[in-house]
């Protein structure tokens, strides 16, 4: 097999697979969806392995069209792939987290009656994303970027018999339509002025604009590629969820949870790393954009973890941490160190997958519980579970040789070394941000799995209610899968008190372990190839003169092993050993502590702002969509109806009304609209036969 | 045969709505149906050879036929396709396939009579879409409005008498000015009604302003534009099914097609220096009426807006001038490919509701709730048609407006900006009324009883899904077309034609 049927094979296989359990899935058993949309990704990933291992040894990147989508004005706009070692790697997590994601659903979605549907989405989006990241070219990055946002609309949808979820799809789309608005411009801006929409020939021609100007407000020229690069990072800031659009993703965890740990952690929501470096050679040459960047993921990277200490449910309390860490890459961005960028998109997509794997093996352990008030424990019933979650936050919080660690710690010391105006801040928030999310993390781990038992404790029947929900835009649906047993009572989940949870299936744990060794050993060998090797060589252009930080990075680095060593004299391992700490006393020892530190915050004022989310999703729902549908209703009410119809058309109507009462007098029997169908044939006859002579007999 | 697949293209549904509706009363239905349904597949069938037999480097006029018909006057019955038109002859034909099928056991009333308007309306519309004679086109241009007519008002809903005043009302003064428009042209061309002979004459400013006017009444109030649209979301509300199928996918179309053919040809002059006028009237259209659509509470009126928003980037993208005058191929040729996208998949939203509509007898938004429950593949369907509405990448709603939105950030990037909010407004509006409509649980016992899509609607469904997908992931075969004849536009629009 040539290299180009392996690249047209790895996402056509998923594809397969999804059409072959979406089209016939009302004909097929379920053994038969999951064994061919399995068998798809698993061709998918393999071939993926086999694409990098190909590249690592001296394989050639390749970068052809497939089949030409359309040419307009001498432009080509094509279909492509371009496979480097990028590319390699994101196809590589992509199909390894989805393939295990697959594995995971037998066990998850055992139960539920959209079973081969579910199987059908998830292998549509392996296949969507797969086109995302092998694009050679803007418009199958837009195409791959979209389809991968309407997957994830379906799926967040998937039990689109509850409010909220319905609710949740059609936000997190709305919101990613205001980044690929941005989006949208930002390519046009590209297609413009590099008269070409292939990487390959923008990057080439982006030196030449580097102080090309474009004038948006008269007497004021912007620079060109500022402009682009922001308008392509609004994009990213859409799909990546940075503030502020990032509202879309807590929201999301409305859908299945092996989709929140594939789409909502693991892989979508990386695209927008993905993008900006793949753009890099164009993000280069502005300091603007890049500074912009910087910002937004720092705001990302620390407010979002505020938030995520006040979660009670367990999946948001991981979905505030996956905010929290797109921001520390897109910080990596910002300071021009995008290898490290990468470096973190990848182990965190092992490790946040896990994670959430974990918190959906819980979730069924607790009989579709989510709220971590009511576990407790829960290492004497799941003890793979038990461990391999925390394995998963062990990394998360990064821990000297995990995987996070040496992603995390990375880029907090790009940030050191960056000159930009927002370093500081930035330096700020990622070092700041390490102790929130060792609290978080581990105030989850241990009200999940250590302490009392909290179900065997009498409690009200919905102890669960979301009070964490607050906000009026959700219901009273707190638990995540009640609907997977295909019927409407939420009176079954959750533990009674004479309850014990069990361990998951095989089909369950395996994934957890299989995810489990590269969160914590991958970072440890691929830190040197991939940030200070050439692994990235030829993919990702730096300008070091002006961005030094991955040159002062490799300077300071002495192997994996040392690297872990010399943390202990720094201050990050440190604040993230506070973190572990202080929830442990919080949350094992003076369990009462919490109730009193939490008065004093609400005191001031802190815990409503948490509690609504920084009043961000006020303004969107109240302000900005409340505006736009009343904008919408004057518009049709009084533009429509009362301008145009009542004055002009009306007032002309009434004349013909009088017309047509005088004709239907003096042709009983018709009705209305005979009588116009004749007046208009009259007319055009008239004026034909009678007008033309008496113009031509004028001249 | 070759000779005269034009003529074929007009007058195989007309002789076959004729045939049709020989048939006479509703106990000779079941053959109505079969014979209108041969009738259109002729129809259809005759216009694929204009597809295959087509000459992409040509951007002259084919398959050209030319009869002397009023020698008085010298009208002739004079035919020909190009780039431009070819597409809505296949387009038109096509619908008109779908119709048929679509009326199929929804139209129990005067079956024959119906079976035979849309023929015949095909035909019609066929005839103004391949007219080279300007009077030629007026006839067809008139007359196809008579079967829309009969058929909104007799197989329409209860204000289908206020709608027709309405649609009367609009396209009447249009009309005139477009006859006066003829004729003053007719003479200004030594007694020739050719409209390749209008597009040759020297114009003086103040002519081609009047002219433009005259344009603007004729063909922006069929497109429609902004601020002459309110008659289309009545003529939808009250039209049966496929009565608004053909509004949206074809005669819509009439009217940006008379923009191409008349108003750039003929006074470009008038086009550049008014360009900003339909420009903006154009962004009104996506942005404005974007708005107004978000708030419908009726399906059909909340579609019928859509359709006006989305248009709105049809004119958007023939009237974006760059600075040097010339037109923007990107956006010309976006827009095209915009309308017959626009023909798939207004035809198919239209089709979706009307088989609610069947069923449920509303087409509020708030009697549903929950149809997926009932009506599984008609709600994968129908999230397909959304989507390509919401212009998804992949689906033929994409391509249209994506080439106009970057043509226009090369005009000028506040048009790109205001087009591009097209992308937030129409997943807005059509994605929240799929959510109130599709999603949820059943919400009473009128959902409750649905019944999921029957073969025949099944067929249909699948026809406009494959041609919607396919036209998303391979625009090539429509764009390929086209080139020549928009090269060829471009030039002579960039020509001035005021007197030296």
């Amino acid at each position: 097999m040539d290299m180009k049927t392996i690249y047209l094979l790895i996402p056509l296989a998923p594809l397969f697979g999804a059409l072959v359990a979406g089209l016939f899935g009302w004909a097929i058993s379920r053994r038969v969806a999951h064994t061919v949309t399995i068998a798809g990704v698993a061709v998918a990933c393999g071939l993926s392995l086999y694409t990098l291992n190909y590249l690592l040894h001296g394989g050639a990147s390749y970068n052809e069209p497939v089949y030409n989508w359309l040419t307009i004005n001498g432009v080509d706009f094509n279909v492509g792939f371009l496979v480097d070692k990028l590319t390699a790697m994101m196809m590589c997590v992509v199909t390894f987290v989805s393939l295990m994601v697959h594995i995971y659903t037998i066990g998850y979605m055992a139960e539920d009656p959209g079973y081969n549907r579910f199987f059908s989405y998830i292998s549509l989006f392996t296949f969507s994303m797969l086109m995302l990241v092998m694009s050679n070219n803007f418009v199958q990055l837009f195409f791959g970027w979209e389809a991968v946002g309407l997957v994830s609309y379906l799926l967040i949808g998937f039990w689109f018999k509850r409010p909220t979820a319905t609710f949740a799809n059609l936000k997190a789309f709305l919101v990613n339509r205001v980044g690929d608005f941005g989006f949208l411009l930002g390519i046009g801006l590209v297609l413009g002025h590099f008269g070409s929409l292939d990487y390959a020939a923008v990057f080439a021609k982006a030196p030449e604009l580097k102080d090309a100007t474009i004038t948006i407000f008269a007497g004021h020229p912007w620079s060109l590629l500022s402009l682009t690069c922001i308008l392509l990072f609004v994009g990213a800031m859409g799909k990546s969820a940075q503030f502020p659009l990032h509202v879309w993703l807590p929201d999301s965890m409305e859908g299945p949870t092996p989709i929140s740990a594939l789409i909502h952690a693991a892989t979508m929501v990386t695209a927008g790393i993905f993008m900006v470096t793949r753009m890099s050679p164009l993000f280069e040459l502005s300091d603007t954009a890049l500074n912009f960047i910087l910002v937004i993921g720092s705001i990302t990277a620390l407010f979002m973890g505020f938030l995520g200490i006040i979660q009670d449910d367990i999946k948001r309390v991981v979905a505030y941490s996956t905010l929290s860490q797109l921001g520390y890459m897109t910080v990596a961005l910002g300071v021009s160190a995008y290898s490290v960028a990468v470096f973190h998109l990848m182990t965190h997509a092992f490790f946040k997958a896990l994670l959430f794997l974990g918190a959906g093996s819980v979730i069924m352990g607790m009989h579709h519980d989510q709220n971590i008030r009511n576990m407790g424990g829960l290492r004497k019933y799941m003890p793979i579970t038990w461990i391999t979650s925390l394995i998963g936050s062990l990394a998360l919080i990064g821990t000297p040789f995990f995987s996070g660690f040496y992603s995390k710690d990375s880029i907090i010391d790009a940030v050191s070394t960056s000159h930009l105006p927002g370093a500081h801040f930035a330096y700020f928030a990622v070092v700041a941000g390490v102790f929130v999310t060792a609290f978080y993390s581990f105030r989850m781990y241990f009200l999940v799995f250590h302490g009392q038992s909290r179900w065997m404790e009498a409690k009200p029947h919905h102890a669960h209610a979301d009070a964490h929900h607050a906000p009026a835009a959700h219901g009273a649906h707190a638990g995540d899968d009640h609907a997977a047993h295909g019927d409407d009572h939420e009176e079954h989940h959750g533990l009674g008190p004479n309850d014990k949870p069990h361990e998951s299936p095989w089909v369950v744990t395996l994934p957890l372990i299989l995810l489990a060794i590269p969160s914590a050993l991958i970072g440890f060998f691929a830190i040197q190839p991939m940030l200070f090797g050439d692994f990235f060589k030829g993919v990702i252009f730096v300008n070091n003169e002006a961005h030094p930080a991955m040159e002062e990075l490799a300077h300071e680095f002495g192997g994996a092993a040392e690297m872990g060593l010399h943390a202990f004299a720094g201050l990050p391992v440190w604040l993230a050993l506070a973190g572990v700490v202080l929830s442990y006393v919080f949350y094992i020892l003076k369990p009462e502590l919490p109730k009193a530190v939490g008065k004093f915050f609400s005191s001031i004022g802190v815990t409503k702002l948490l509690e609504n989310k920084y009043y961000m999703d006020f303004l969107y729902i109240n302000v900005f969509a409340a505006a736009g549908r009343a904008l919408g209703t004057v518009l049709w009410k009084v533009g429509d109806a009362l301008l145009i119809d009542g004055l002009v058309v009306n007032g002309a109507a009434r004349l013909v009304q009088f017309f047509s009462f005088v004709v239907r007098r003096v042709q009983t029997g018709y009705i209305y609209h005979y009588a116009f169908a004749m007046i208009l044939g009259a007319l055009v006859m008239i004026t034909l036969w009678i007008g033309i002579p008496l113009y031509g007999a004028m001249h | 045969m070759t000779g005269n697949l034009l003529s074929l293209a007009i007058w195989v549904p007309i002789a076959a709505g004729l045939i049709v509706l020989a048939t006479g009363s509703d106990k000779n239905a079941p053959m109505a149906r079969v014979l209108a349904v041969i009738g259109a597949l002729l129809g259809f069938a005759v216009t694929i050879p204009l597809y295959t037999g087509f000459d992409h480097y040509s951007s002259g006029m084919q398959f050209v036929e030319l009869k002397p018909w009023i020698e008085t006057f010298s009208i002739n019955y004079s035919l020909g396709v190009d780039g431009l038109s070819v597409w809505f002859v296949i387009l038109n034909s096509f619908t008109t396939l779908m119709v048929v099928i679509a009326g199929w056991t929804v139209i129990q009333k005067r079956v024959a009579q119906y079976m035979a308007a849309f023929l015949v309306m095909s035909g019609l519309i066929n005839g103004a879409f391949v007219a080279q004679d300007a009077i030629l086109f007026y006839v067809f241009f008139e007359a196809m409005l008579i079967p829309m007519y009969l058929i909104i008002g007799i197989w329409g809903g209860p204000r289908r008498v206020y709608a027709s005043i309405k649609f009367f009302l609009y396209t009447f003064l249009g009309s005139l000015l477009t006859l006066v428009s003829f004729i003053y042209l007719y003479f200004q061309a030594n007694g020739s009604f050719a409209i390749a002979d209008f597009a040759r004459l020297p114009l003086g400013m103040t002519a081609q302003g009047l002219l433009l006017i005259a344009f603007f009444f004729a063909f922006g109030v069929k497109v429609p534009m902004w601020p002459v649209h309110t008659w289309l979301p009545d003529a939808h509300v009250e039209a049966p099914t496929g009565g608004s199928m053909v509004l949206a996918a074809i005669t819509l179309k009439l009217g940006a097609y008379g923009f191409l053919r008349f108003a750039l040809p003929i006074v470009p002059d008038a086009c550049r220096q008014y360009a900003w006028v339909f420009i903006l009237f154009s962004l009104i259209a996506v942005v404005y009426v974007g708005m107004v659509a978000l708030v419908q509470t009726d399906m059909k009126k909340l579609v019928a807006y859509s359709s006006i928003s989305h248009m709105g980037f049809v004119t958007l993208g023939f009237f974006m001038f760059t600075g040097n005058g010339n037109l923007n191929q990107f956006a010309v040729e976006g827009a095209l490919v915009q309308m017959i996208s626009h023909g798939f998949v207004s035809a198919a939203m239209f089709f979706c509701i009307g088989v609610m509509y069947d069923r449920v007898h509303s087409r509020k938004i708030a009697d549903y709730g929950g149809v997926v429950n009932k009506m599984p593949i008609f709600a994968s369907f129908m999230m397909l048609f959304a989507m390509a509405n919401s212009g998804l990448p992949a689906t033929s709603g994409f391509v249209g407006e994506f080439f106009v939105v970057l043509g226009a950030v090369q005009v000028n990037f506040w048009y790109a900006f205001f087009a591009g909010t097209t992308l937030i407004f129409g997943a807005a509006y059509t994605l929240w009324m799929y959510k109130r409509v599709i999603f949820g649980e059943v919400a009473n016992h009128h959902v409750e009883e649905l019944k999921d899509v029957n073969k025949r609607e099944l067929l249909v469904l699948v026809i406009l899904a494959i041609t919607v997908l396919g036209m998303g992931l391979y625009p090539k075969p429509f764009t390929d077309l086209m080139h020549f004849s928009v090269n060829d536009l471009i030039w002579h629009v960039a020509q001035t034609k005021l007197p030296q």
